[in-house]
């Protein structure tokens, strides 16, 4: 069975004026589209052709010789969870455990905003920058290119992409005003949370 | 001195009737100003239709000026790189304390990739080598349609941010490289000939994902008589 391109979870105007339909367009239409492609080409008629999406990311991160496969692997999924990451009128903050284990583990969520825009704004090239759940701590992290925090060991919980395909279009260079706008007007806290919700009960 | 008696005096240097010495013109201007952004060779929109005129804009005016302004501060921790040329800190990196090894590299990177790309294109630009570089293109690839086909495959394969190379390697062979983000031919001992930018800010107002599109069109504005002049000084 094939990988799918799954549906943006809302419609292609949705998170304007932040992020543009041509962005969502583009992003999801032709990248996001292109890496499903490539990966049901890559692993056609091979054992990773049967496997779930995030046993081909972890399985291919180990294995030098699978490095296309890895990159198209972890770009589907990173590009799934980022969709899912954010929603028309998102942003504010966040409530509840979550809310109080971001106080506790960063100081305030003041702080966790620092760090997750300097992740995003210090990750030179292409990447990502993600809230993760690492053991029993919550940590902001960045990534080059497709990596992904499952191959370390982490559970993501937030991600925002700073590839420029991301944000070129509406922000050009400026990656801090977009990684300002995605706290401040796109996060889906509800997704987040149960994220969080549920790597604790595991 | 102001600005304008430096670009002026700058100009006049690089014609031989008055070589200014570089000490006197670093300390001359900010202390902190010790790499410059180079202003371009041609307008801004004398790439089109090949390159439009925002995505130079934003390309020069931001992307290279934050490198400049990146490697700026960063060698003014450091004073006994002060003085030192951008491709002397990339060919000897590791002389470089680790405080700012990693900032020298990206954004040193960026300044001199920058550097060779802009005089590295021109609006009359296109067509094919000749002389030295001509030859030595035949013999390395068969013909220039071959090295173009190779060029181009190794820029779109490359994924996440780079750039593709024609260097001249320590064996004093042509090559075609990749290398990530802002990563320097220089910091592998090969001397970089041509290179096309294949970050996505130097496409993506124009080109969005078709990539393999801006490779093929960038070749109508190589400057292959700069490219040919550095082959020839890299010998």
């Amino acid at each position: 069975m094939a990988f799918e391109l799954p549906a943006l979870p809302y419609e292609r105007t949705a998170l304007e004026p932040h992020i543009s339909a041509n962005t969502l367009d583009f992003h999801h239409g032709k990248h996001h589209n292109g890496y499903v492609n490539n990966l049901n080409n890559l692993v056609k008629d091979t054992e990773m052709g049967t496997m779930t999406l995030e046993e081909v990311v972890v399985a291919a991160a180990k294995d030098a010789s699978k490095t296309a496969i890895f990159n198209n692997a972890a770009q589907v999924w990173n590009h799934t969870f980022y969709w899912n990451c954010m929603k028309p009128n998102g942003g504010g903050t966040p409530t509840g455990a979550l809310a109080a284990k971001i106080d506790n583990d960063f100081g305030s969520y003041e702080k966790f905003r620092e760090a997750f825009k300097a992740a995003g704004a210090g990750q030179f090239g292409s990447g990502w920058a993600w809230l993760v759940l690492d053991s029993t701590s919550l940590k902001v992290t960045k990534t080059l290119n497709a990596d992904n925090p499952l191959t370390a060991g982490q559970v993501p919980l937030l991600t925002m992409d700073v590839w420029e395909h991301a944000y070129y279009l509406d922000y050009q260079n400026r990656r801090p005003d977009y990684a300002q706008t995605f706290l401040d007007h796109l996060v889906n806290w509800e997704f987040v949370a149960a994220n969080f919700d549920q790597a604790i009960a595991a | 001195m102001n600005r304008r008696d430096f670009l002026h005096l700058a100009a006049i240097g690089t014609t031989g009737w008055f070589l200014a010495p570089q000490g006197a013109i670093a300390e001359s201007t900010s202390p902190t100003n010790f790499f410059s952004v180079p202003p371009l060779p041609y307008a801004y929109d004398a790439l089109e239709p090949f390159i439009d005129r925002r995505t130079m804009t934003f390309h020069h005016d931001k992307h290279h000026a934050a490198y400049v302004s990146n490697l700026n501060r960063a060698i003014a921790t450091v004073p006994e790189l002060q003085g030192q040329s951008v491709e002397l800190l990339l060919r000897n990196l590791s002389a470089v304390p680790d405080i700012i090894r990693t900032t020298v590299r990206n954004n040193g990177g960026g300044h001199h990739n920058h550097s060779l790309f802009w005089t590295g294109m021109n609006p009359n630009g296109g067509g094919a080598p000749s002389g030295q570089l001509a030859a030595a293109i035949e013999q390395q690839f068969s013909n220039l349609s071959a090295l173009q086909e190779q060029f181009n495959g190794a820029g779109a394969r490359l994924f996440g941010s780079g750039w593709v190379w024609l260097v001249l390697d320590s064996g004093k062979q042509l090559q075609i490289i990749t290398t990530p983000n802002q990563d320097s031919p220089l910091m592998a001992g090969a001397t970089p000939l041509l290179g096309n930018d294949v970050w996505e800010h130097a496409y993506y107002l124009k080109y969005q994902n078709r990539r393999a599109d801006y490779l093929k069109a960038w070749w109508n504005v190589v400057h292959w008589a700069e490219i040919e002049r550095r082959y020839i000084a890299a010998l």
